[in-house]
């Protein structure tokens, strides 16, 4: 901020910048024949496509990395990766999430390792898109998708719950809870080691999901 | 056969149905204009513009009076009542008279009478015009004063005084054309066009009018009355509902009405462009209204071009070129018609003409000649004067002088 001056600016100084400094020249307005010019520019804009996008006719691709609406991810056998940490809530500058973890226990096993998130909650009329929660999470569990259409009509339907942000189930996922892959661990699901759900998983016989 | 002693003879019932036929003309014509001229804005900016009301967005001006129409009327607390109300009336009114006296078509065939789509022919037809005009400013001051605003006030302020001025140039820019034709009536005017039109005749009096009648109608780059990024929308600032849409109306008519009355007074009103002077055997003549209408949508796209490419004047410089460029040019250029009238009615010899032409051409020459040196003195006592001495008292830094700051580390 050496730019910022309180104290009145020493005589002298601004006729120096105004020696140094280049004579404003081009006031004169422009001749006749040139300012006719702007009329051939408006004139042959009428012959080219416009830019305008027809929106809800035609959806343009974003960018790849585009900040749209939030996804709670899976590992690859259906467990939640999210852990309840309560990160991303920390990490908001907008307080626009709500978490509320609870202990994984036998026979309710969501995520892998301790803890799973019981509640989780984003605010979309306080969000910001900023992507911070994004970085603040250790497991990678909330990602932000290319999703952009998310306006709606009450301020309650704008409060999306888990339900509304988790990942759908993909192939070889089962719906949790279901206990971990056998003879593993958190470090092996952390590690991204386990690629599939193993049919041991299946506690309810039958089916990939229900 | 005049346009007068055609139309002398229609009985009643066809003269109630030319007024409803103009009415009804000029409002499907603003629907139209305001339509069109929102697409090819768009265009020119690289937009689409309306398109999603009906067919290419066509009924988008339709929808919109309705739209207007089924708003909240709202008259400000401090409004004087009766002359806020009046004041739209007065505008929407007047904008439609002009047409009586503008043929719209030739000689045609209507129901059995021989007639001409002109409701009246006056002998003073172009006077009438001017008159209506100068009326409906009148909608525009009562609106600013009776708003009880101050936005208003000034926008209504600037747009009569805007009028008021450009109507000089106006009625000078037609003096011109009765001279040459010898005629107020327009069925006279047109008739004196049967060999050249008089925009090549008199083209600086063209000139001049297509100029003026942008002011007359506020229209851009003279829109200063309704400069909506200075007085929010001028005169109409506190108008809504049914009465803001007379204004818009009469706007877009006014247009229309200067359009129809440059291509009557300059471009041959319904008569064939050269060369094409056949057509007039089509239709029963009704094809001369084909020829009308281009002409008009002619200068309405030059209107929309305008709007696009000009950036807004300021109100001095208006001002300067409306009294101190157009008024005293078309007066030296009636000066100049007048004598070459006279002198072929006359009858002066070739020689005499040719003389006074050529002395008029050297005069104008001389004269820019003498402006152009006397811009040059200026330039230089200009830099005789010589750089600003430096202020005792601090002032805030140049941005150049800062940027050198940094570099030197202060």
């Amino acid at each position: 901020m050496s730019n910022f001056h309180l104290e009145p600016r020493p005589s002298g100084a601004i006729q120096k910048a105004a020696e140094q400094s280049l004579p404003v020249t081009g006031t004169e307005p422009a001749g006749f024949f040139t300012q006719l010019k702007g009329f051939w520019v408006t004139f042959s804009t009428m012959f080219k496509k416009p830019n305008t996008i027809e929106y809800p006719e035609v959806k343009p691709e974003v960018a790849p990395g585009f900040h749209g609406r939030h996804q709670l991810n899976r590992y690859e056998d259906g467990l939640e990766k999210c852990i309840g940490c309560e990160l991303c809530a920390w990490a908001c500058p907008a307080d626009a999430i709500y978490v509320e973890g609870e202990n994984n226990s036998e026979g309710n096993q969501i995520s892998p390792g301790e803890r799973y998130a019981k509640v989780y909650q984003i605010n979309y009329l306080r969000c910001i898109f900023c992507g911070l929660c994004i970085e603040a999470c250790p497991t990678r569990a909330l990602t932000m998708t290319n999703e952009y259409e998310i306006a709606d009509d009450t301020r309650e339907k704008l409060i999306w719950e888990k339900g509304d942000l988790l990942a759908p189930l993909r192939a070889g996922m089962l719906m949790p809870p279901h206990p971990m892959y056998p003879e593993s661990d958190h470090h092996n699901y952390y590690r991204n080691e386990i690629r599939e759900s193993h049919p041991s998983q299946d506690t309810t016989g039958g089916g990939q999901s229900r | 056969m005049s346009n007068a002693s055609i139309i002398l003879d229609d009985p009643t019932w066809i003269i109630v149905a030319k007024g409803v036929l103009i009415f009804v003309l000029c409002v499907l014509l603003t629907l139209l204009s305001i339509w069109g001229e929102r697409r090819i804005v768009a265009r020119m900016q690289m937009r689409m513009g309306p398109n999603r009301v009906g067919p290419f967005g066509l009924i988008q001006a339709l929808a919109d009076g309705v739209k207007l129409a089924l708003k909240e009327d709202i008259i400000p607390a401090a409004a004087d009542r009766a002359v806020f109300v009046l004041a739209p009336i007065i505008s929407a009114t007047t904008c439609f008279m002009a047409f009586a006296v503008i043929p719209l078509t030739g000689e045609v065939n209507f129901f059995g009478e021989q007639t001409i789509m002109q409701l009246t022919d006056l002998p003073v037809g172009v006077l009438y015009v001017l008159a209506t005009a100068s009326i409906g400013v009148y909608g525009i001051v009562l609106a600013g004063w009776s708003s009880g605003s101050t936005y208003p006030l000034l926008g209504g302020l600037r747009s009569s005084a805007q009028v008021i001025s450009y109507e000089i140039a106006m009625g000078l820019s037609f003096v011109g054309v009765f001279i040459y034709a010898g005629s107020m009536s327009t069925g006279d005017i047109i008739a004196a066009q049967s060999t050249w039109w008089n925009i090549v005749v008199l083209f600086p009096s063209f000139a001049i009018y297509v100029i003026s009648m942008v002011g007359e109608t506020n229209r851009a780059p003279f829109d200063l009355a309704e400069a909506e990024g200075e007085l929010v929308g001028g005169f109409h600032t506190e108008y809504s509902s049914l009465k803001f849409a007379l204004f818009f109306l009469a706007e877009y008519v006014n247009i229309i009405a200067v359009s129809s009355l440059a291509t009557t007074l300059f471009l041959g009103g319904p008569s064939a462009p050269p060369g094409l002077g056949f057509t007039s055997a089509w239709l029963g003549g009704w094809f001369s209204f084909i020829w009308f209408f281009l002409k008009v949508l002619a200068f309405f796209f030059f209107f929309v071009w305008l709007r696009g490419t000009l950036p807004r004047l300021r109100y001095d410089q208006f001002m300067k070129l409306g009294w101190k460029v157009l008024i005293p040019v078309n007066v030296a250029w009636i000066l100049v018609v007048a004598t070459l009238r006279l002198l072929t009615q006359q009858s002066a010899s070739r020689f005499v003409i040719a003389g006074f032409t050529g002395a008029v051409v050297l005069a104008v020459l001389g004269a820019i000649s003498v402006y152009d040196r006397s811009k040059i003195k200026v330039e230089e006592l200009a830099n005789q004067v010589g750089p600003m001495p430096e202020p005792s008292f601090p002032v805030p830094a140049l941005p150049t002088s800062l940027a050198l700051r940094e570099k030197e580390g202060n």
